[in-house]
């Protein structure tokens, strides 16, 4: 990759996923040095493990449009 | 008393011959039982066809459900009343159960209760006024925007896989609202949602709704809209078959799921809707993924990345066993260990060679040594013969080496002596 990664942490679940989708479709084909395949694998684990994160903590934000604003709502689960 | 079917039909015959003789007759009037008279127009009613297959429009009043399980009702309008039954298994196929007030339209037969004197409508089927009239507005708006073409599915946009912001239009404190943010939470809550309260039945609703979908599409532009109403009456959920809501619908640029009453109702925004739902709760599904599927998803690509790198690691080290075979395959290690065996084998065969040699030469020497004993001059003294040197010029072996007076010196085995020379002869050979 000869851009620079953005930190897993700032990524939004769709964007981690779709990272995550080409870097293993990536690892699929051959022409990697070890190095380059095993930081890609390390990559890959962050993302994944951001992944699950999100889904798993993630709590529905709710909120109400007032005229032009928006008002958080309180919704009790 | 109970009578069989044929005495049945024996009374009721005699009653009418009676009654046609009293017609006839100058005698007094013989008195009717009111069983009779109650038969026989019973008889007459269920006789007539057009009183056994009709229907009756009015206002229910009365209604009563007992435990019989069977309806009782009567139908009015604004100057007569008809007594109605409607029986329990009747009634039970009845999915619309009125109630006082309801303009309805009942279809049944018209018979005589005899115990009461009633005359009463049974009824078998009931259906609310005016719902031909509301079917009949669905279907005219449905051909005229279908005609338009609203409906094709060249309009309907994709519905998008990972919405990030869900507008929701539907009434704030209705279940339907509770049903979909339950299932979004428990389903994919990375969502925000973005709820915009309208109005859902009654004459303000179609503005209501058309008004919150322009605000959700300018203020918001969500990625989707969910627009939502739990179940209801037809006149209930009539604002989804509004044409402005229609239009409105089919106009909005943002991807809209429609999740309105039952599964089995169908309105004109879920013909326009780019995607139908049966329910509230259906149509929250169909908005977003769910997590568990999306775990299970990415455990498997987990997998997958791990199977993956372990193949690379795997594949390299083959790569590397294969390198060090061939390395071992050429290595002179081989051959030097060959070379050790040769050098040990001709050590050994030196070794014995040298000693071979060694005893060879040992046998040798000890032969030489007794021939060289056997030649030494002293041995010969042992046996007394001695040897006559001059002192000064060797050993005497001729007489003529010698004069007298000479010193001469003896050796013998164990020493020598000095002698002088007295006479001399010289022997003749022999």
């Amino acid at each position: 990759m000869t851009t620079p990664l953005t930190p897993v942490g700032e990524l939004s679940y769709e964007q981690a996923l779709s990272e995550l989708e080409a870097l293993v479709a990536g690892l699929e084909s051959d022409g990697h040095t070890l190095d380059d395949a095993m930081s890609q694998f390390e990559r890959g684990q962050e993302l994944t493990q951001h992944c699950a994160a999100l889904l798993e903590k993630a709590d529905l934000k709710v909120q109400q449009l007032l005229g032009d604003d928006l008002i958080d709502l309180e919704i009790s689960a | 008393m109970t009578f069989s079917l044929s005495q049945v039909a024996q009374l009721t015959h005699s009653s009418y011959t009676l009654f046609t003789m009293m017609q006839r007759s100058f005698l007094p009037p013989t008195a009717w039982t009111v069983t009779d008279l109650n038969r026989y127009l019973r008889d007459i009613l269920e006789s007539d066809h057009n009183l056994n297959d009709l229907w009756v429009q009015g206002e229910i009043s009365n209604f009563s459900r007992p435990r019989s399980g069977h309806l009782y009702f009567t139908i009015k309008d604004s100057s007569a009343a008809l007594r109605c039954v409607m029986w329990r298994s009747a009634a039970e196929r009845q999915t619309f159960l009125p109630k006082d007030g309801d303009a309805v339209e009942v279809h049944g037969s018209i018979s005589v209760y005899e115990a009461g004197g009633q005359m009463q409508l049974y009824v078998d089927k009931i259906k609310p006024l005016g719902e031909g009239a509301l079917f009949q507005a669905f279907v005219a708006l449905k051909a005229k925007l279908e005609a338009e073409g609203l409906f094709d599915s060249d309009l309907k946009l994709p519905i998008p896989r990972w919405p990030r912001r869900i507008g929701i239009i539907t009434s704030p404190t209705g279940a339907a609202f509770q049903d979909m943010l339950n299932t979004l939470r428990r389903r994919y809550p990375l969502v925000d949602v973005i709820l915009v309260p309208s109005l859902m039945q009654g004459d303000g609703a179609p503005a209501a709704i058309v008004d919150a979908l322009g605000a959700l599409e300018q203020h918001i532009a969500p990625d989707l809209i969910l627009l939502g109403r739990g179940g209801g009456s037809i006149e209930d959920l009539w604002a989804f078959n509004d044409e402005r809501v229609a239009r409105a619908i089919a106009a909005c640029s943002i991807p809209i799921i429609t999740g309105v009453g039952h599964e089995t109702d169908f309105t004109i925004a879920d013909f326009v809707a780019d995607l139908r739902a049966p329910t509230p709760t259906a149509a929250a599904e169909l908005a977003v993924p769910d997590r568990h599927d999306l775990l299970a998803a990415l455990g498997d690509l987990q997998g997958h990345l791990t199977n993956l790198i372990a193949a690379k690691i795997e594949n390299r080290r083959w790569v590397i066993q294969a390198v060090q075979n061939d390395l071992q395959r050429v290595s002179p290690a081989a051959r030097i260990r060959e070379h050790r065996q040769r050098i040990d084998e001709l050590s050994a065969r030196l070794g014995v060679a040298v000693r071979h040699r060694q005893t060879i030469q040992r046998s040798g020497i000890e032969a030489l040594e007794s021939r060289l004993n056997a030649l030494n001059p002293l041995a010969v003294l042992q046996r007394g013969y001695a040897i006559i040197s001059r002192l000064d010029d060797g050993v005497i072996s001729k007489v003529g080496q010698v004069e007298d007076g000479d010193a001469l010196s003896v050796r013998v085995s164990d020493g020598d002596f000095d002698v002088e020379v007295k006479k001399q002869s010289k022997k003749v050979k022999p």
